[in-house]
């Protein structure tokens, strides 16, 4: 629409993977590189599964509507059965990787626990995946129009921005669930966030229902970020603790 | 889940409309218009005439005016500026446009959308050429400046304006529909209350790199920062086409002894205020035709009993713009850069606009100043009297025009300015011109009432004669037999030389509705057979190209003129492209064409063959490029700008309370982030307490 609009979905979509990079992992020169990996590693999944879906549109009859329709269903699903599984993949990497790194370490012990690696792999994904759905609508918000030509609602910018955020969050707090699982063996976790990925996907194909289907993924946000909280080893009683903390810090102080 | 169903339907709709899976936002937000023809921008010595847009665009909300007084509404009353005007074209005048450029602040453009024609009007000046003609103060005072008869009275002169923001037009079709769809979707104000956002808006690029005039922008042309130069603006040029019925040999320049041509001239070109939709029945198809005509029905005599003197047809291009193609003939004759010169000229006749009669006469038009010269005025009347007397038999009469009137605008004025030579101007128009739509986009084939029996099929509709085309015919028959007769040929031939209706209305029909006709495809060159479209040729003479071809009109009109004058030889392909090496064949004294030829009733082959003609293409570019004299007051000076793209689209504006709501939202939620993380991970250790529990149990 305008840079107003521009900066403003900018913010909005990007403004939470900002600030948890430059307080939580700009220190560390370790969590960047595998934020970056992190990213990469989606990057590489995504490329892979849009090869598969482009394979198919193209082998396919372009002028079938409805088959198209289907093989971008089909597309969608495959992009996030592989985006997991290079969640595993990247699991497996970082624990190889955390030996060969404790060895070279001047510390004792492994630089990152596996909670941290979880958050920032987690955390990469999220950044690359909210950046590449952002990036394109993006872009075309700083022309002199705005949506709704053919019938769309005129809050797409911000629905994206919105959208982008949850997304970001929600493969984080998927990372953190996912690592635990992974480490506790607990292959029901995978196959949870699997479900929980489809189904956050499933409600993006719902579009043009743009408004509509934020407050499904925010629940479901909301849902993982309450079971990564607890599955990274806080608990009811380290938030009770933080309070009284608080108070007895003021009362100390005054 | 109805609503869900009808979204459904339109995101289906919309990826139809799109032919390509609609997962670009861009696509989402924005109509491209593609059938639009933009006004540009002209520069003379003086000005810079045309329209011009900001750079990136400039943007309106869509109003589409109903009436003058509607105007309001854009140019004071409307609370969200600047609007972009959608006008009619009964809309399109002069008091309305220059309201809009006097309030060009809260005019984004205007958007002109053709339909049917006004009664009249003519964006060109009401005196046209008055600088570059021969009538200047000091040539004759009382008739400089059409201070005697004005030529084109309904004249306003919008063509010869500048607008500082861009104006398009659009025909009646598909996507002017969408626009007033949009526009009656969302920019009507409901029962009074004020507009609701978001409203359709437009943006129109037209952006033009040559500012000022023509001076300035070749002098910033020729200013060379790197290897290649930066062309701001080009002048206007193509070729004149000229043919004569004894050959003449093309390397040898200046005066030819003891000869004596009588030359026969028509010009090609017109303009209207959207240059590339420029049409020209009245205004220049009707002389050229006519012209044509004429050549081909002195084909046969002028071989069996060859007048005395030699006759030469002469096309101008670009005889709008203030005379370039004549005064580039009339340059290279004095300059003896042509195969005559101006001593070997004994008289002209011009064929003018022709086919909107008022009554059963036609006029001829002389020059009164020259005629004050005893011999001049003898041969001019000589000359009227060999015209009037070819109308024997004939349903017209030709009458002369009165005699203290000047010449209409008409190239035998540029040869006048050189030399006194006798002239006459042919014109159905005896004082003001006859054409209501003078250089506009109104001067079609409805104009000249050339209308078909809907039941014809366009092949059927190419062969059937109709009225203009016979009344057309008749003028040629009279024009050829009095060049003839004014050639010193033989008087008893006279009668035998008839234009042939069938040729004058497959001509009208092919440069009037569609020039892909089959006719036009058999007279024309294979390499050149995409100058022939379903739509006729462009008429505005458009920008002297570097390569020495010249554009579709011309060169259909050389090859027409070739065709008709010519002779079809037994040459095979290669021979024609090289006939020099054949005993009896010469390029300097003919050209050789290899033509596409008909297709014979039985076979899909066509049979090509070579025609040998006596036609010639000449520079049409002005002499001032030629001399460097960019401010000249003599010769045309005429160039067009360049630019970068030409496009419109429409879409949907938000309101300006929304996207600063997005801006607030986003940077509330940057601040929210910053603070909550900044919290969290200070108090991580507490928050995340099991995280020392692993560290102590390693010890």
């Amino acid at each position: 629409m305008t840079a107003a609009v521009f900066f403003g979905c900018a913010f909005i979509a990007f403004g939470p993977a900002f600030s948890l990079f430059i307080f939580t992992i700009a220190k560390d020169p370790l969590r960047v590189i595998i934020l970056i990996a992190g990213a990469f590693f989606w990057l590489v999944s995504l490329l892979l599964s849009s090869l598969v879906w482009f394979i198919a549109t193209k082998a396919t009859n372009a002028q079938d509507l409805t088959l198209q329709k289907d093989l971008l269903i089909f597309g969608c699903m495959f992009s996030v059965i592989l985006q997991e599984v290079f969640r595993f993949a990247y699991y497996r990497l970082l624990r190889k990787a955390n030996e060969g790194l404790a060895a070279i370490s001047e510390e004792d012990g492994p630089p990152l626990s596996v909670r941290e690696m979880a958050y920032v792999s987690g955390l990469g994904f999220g950044i690359m995946s909210g950046a590449f759905s952002m990036i394109n609508t993006l872009s075309d918000s700083l022309g002199p129009g705005t949506v709704g030509l053919f019938g769309d609602s005129q809050y797409y910018f911000i629905t994206s921005g919105v959208t982008s955020i949850a997304l970001t969050l929600l493969h984080t707090f998927w990372g953190v669930v996912f690592f635990e699982g992974c480490e506790r063996k607990r292959w029901w976790v995978i196959a949870v966030v699997l479900c929980l990925h489809l189904m956050v996907t499933s409600l993006s194909l719902l579009n043009p229902f743009y408004v509509g289907s934020v407050p499904p993924v925010y629940a479901i946000m909301l849902l993982m970020a309450v079971w990564a909280f607890f599955s990274s080893g806080g608990s009811l009683h380290n938030i009770t603790l933080l309070w009284t903390c608080r108070k007895s810090n003021t009362e100390t102080s005054s | 889940m109805v609503l869900e169903s009808s979204k459904w339907l339109m995101f289906l709709v919309c990826w139809h409309f799109k032919n390509v899976s609609c997962n670009s936002v861009a696509q989402k937000i924005y109509v491209e218009l593609n059938n639009t023809v933009p006004c540009v921008r002209l520069l003379n010595a003086t000005h810079q005439i045309g329209c011009q847009s900001s750079i990136s665009g400039d943007t309106g909300v869509i109003h589409v005016l109903e009436s003058e007084a509607d105007l309001e509404w854009p140019l004071s009353k409307g609370p969200n500026p600047p609007y972009m005007v959608l006008l009619e074209s009964s809309l399109f005048t002069r008091s309305i446009m220059m309201k809009m450029k006097n309030a060009s602040s809260r005019v984004a453009g205007v958007v002109v959308v053709l339909k049917t024609s006004p009664p009249e009007f003519s964006p060109h000046t009401t005196c046209p050429n008055e600088n570059t003609g021969v009538y200047t103060d000091t040539y004759d005072h009382n008739l400089a400046h059409c201070n005697t008869t004005v030529w084109n009275p309904q004249g306003n002169g919008l063509s010869y304006e500048e607008f500082d923001f861009p104006v398009f037009s659009l025909k009646e079709d598909n996507e002017t529909e969408v626009i007033k769809q949009c526009y009656f979707d969302h920019n009507r104000a409901v029962n009074g209350s004020g507009l609701q956002y978001p409203l359709c808006a437009m943006q129109l690029f037209s952006h033009m790199y040559a500012v000022t005039d023509t001076a300035t922008c070749i002098r910033r042309k020729n200013i060379d920062f790197s290897s290649s130069p930066v062309i701001v603006c080009d002048p206007l040029g193509d070729y004149n086409v000229w043919a004569s019925i004894r050959p003449y040999n093309n390397t040898a320049f200046g005066h030819k002894e003891n000869e004596s041509v009588v030359i026969a001239a028509a010009r090609l070109d017109s303009r209207s205020f959207f240059l590339q939709d420029s049409t020209g029945a009245e205004g220049s198809i009707s002389g050229f035709v006519t012209l044509l005509a004429a050549a081909q029905a002195l084909r046969e005599v002028t071989q069996e009993a060859p007048p005395t003197r030699n006759i030469l047809f002469a096309f101008f291009q670009g005889e709008v713009f203030d005379y370039i193609g004549s005064s580039r003939m009339v340059y290279d004759m004095k300059n003896d850069k042509f195969v005559i010169d101006l001593d070997n000229v004994h008289s002209i006749l011009e064929i003018g606009q022709v086919a909107v009669r008022s009554g059963a006469n036609l006029f001829l038009h002389s020059d009164p100043v020259s005629r004050r010269n005893y011999t001049v005025n003898n041969e001019v009347t000589n000359l009227v009297n060999n015209l009037q007397s070819s109308t024997a038999g004939l349903n017209f009469s030709l009458v002369e025009a009165g005699f203290s009137q000047p010449l209409p605008p008409s190239s035998l004025q540029r040869f006048l300015r050189a030399r006194a030579i006798p002239g006459i101007v042919l014109a159905d128009h005896q004082t003001a011109f006859n054409n209501r739509y003078y250089e506009s986009f109104y001067d079609n084939a409805a104009h000249l009432n050339l209308t078909y029996p809907s039941n014809l099929s366009p092949e059927e509709q190419l062969e059937f004669v109709t009225d203009t085309a016979k009344s057309l015919t008749e003028v040629a028959t009279a024009v050829a037999r009095a060049l003839y007769k004014q050639a010193g040929g033989n008087d008893a031939q006279v009668n035998n030389i008839n234009a042939d209706p069938k040729m004058v209305t497959q001509m009208l029909y092919g440069f009037l509705v569609r020039s892909n006709n089959s006719w036009f495809q058999a007279v024309m060159a294979p390499e050149l057979k995409d100058f022939l479209q379903p739509n006729p040729p462009q008429y505005y003479v458009g920008v002297a190209r570097s390569s020495h071809q010249a554009k579709a009109l011309t060169s259909l009109v050389q090859y027409l003129l070739a065709n008709l004058t010519g002779t079809a030889t037994n040459l095979t392909q290669s021979q024609c492209q090289k006939p020099d090496e054949l005993p009896n064949e010469s390029t300097h004294m003919y050209s050789y064409l290899w033509v596409q030829g008909m297709v014979p009733p039985n076979s899909t082959q066509r049979e090509s063959f070579c025609v040998r003609a006596a036609v010639r293409l000449a520079k049409a570019e002005s002499p001032a490029f030629e001399l460097e004299d960019y401010t000249s007051k003599e010769y045309s000076t005429w160039t067009e700008s360049q630019w970068k793209f030409i496009k419109a689209r429409i879409f949907l504006v938000a309101s300006r309370d929304l996207e600063v709501l997005t801006l607030g939202v986003g940077v509330a939620v940057l601040f929210t982030s910053l603070l909550v993380t900044y919290f969290v991970s200070t108090k991580a250790d507490v928050l995340f307490s099991d995280v020392r529990e692993p560290a102590r149990a390693a010890y």
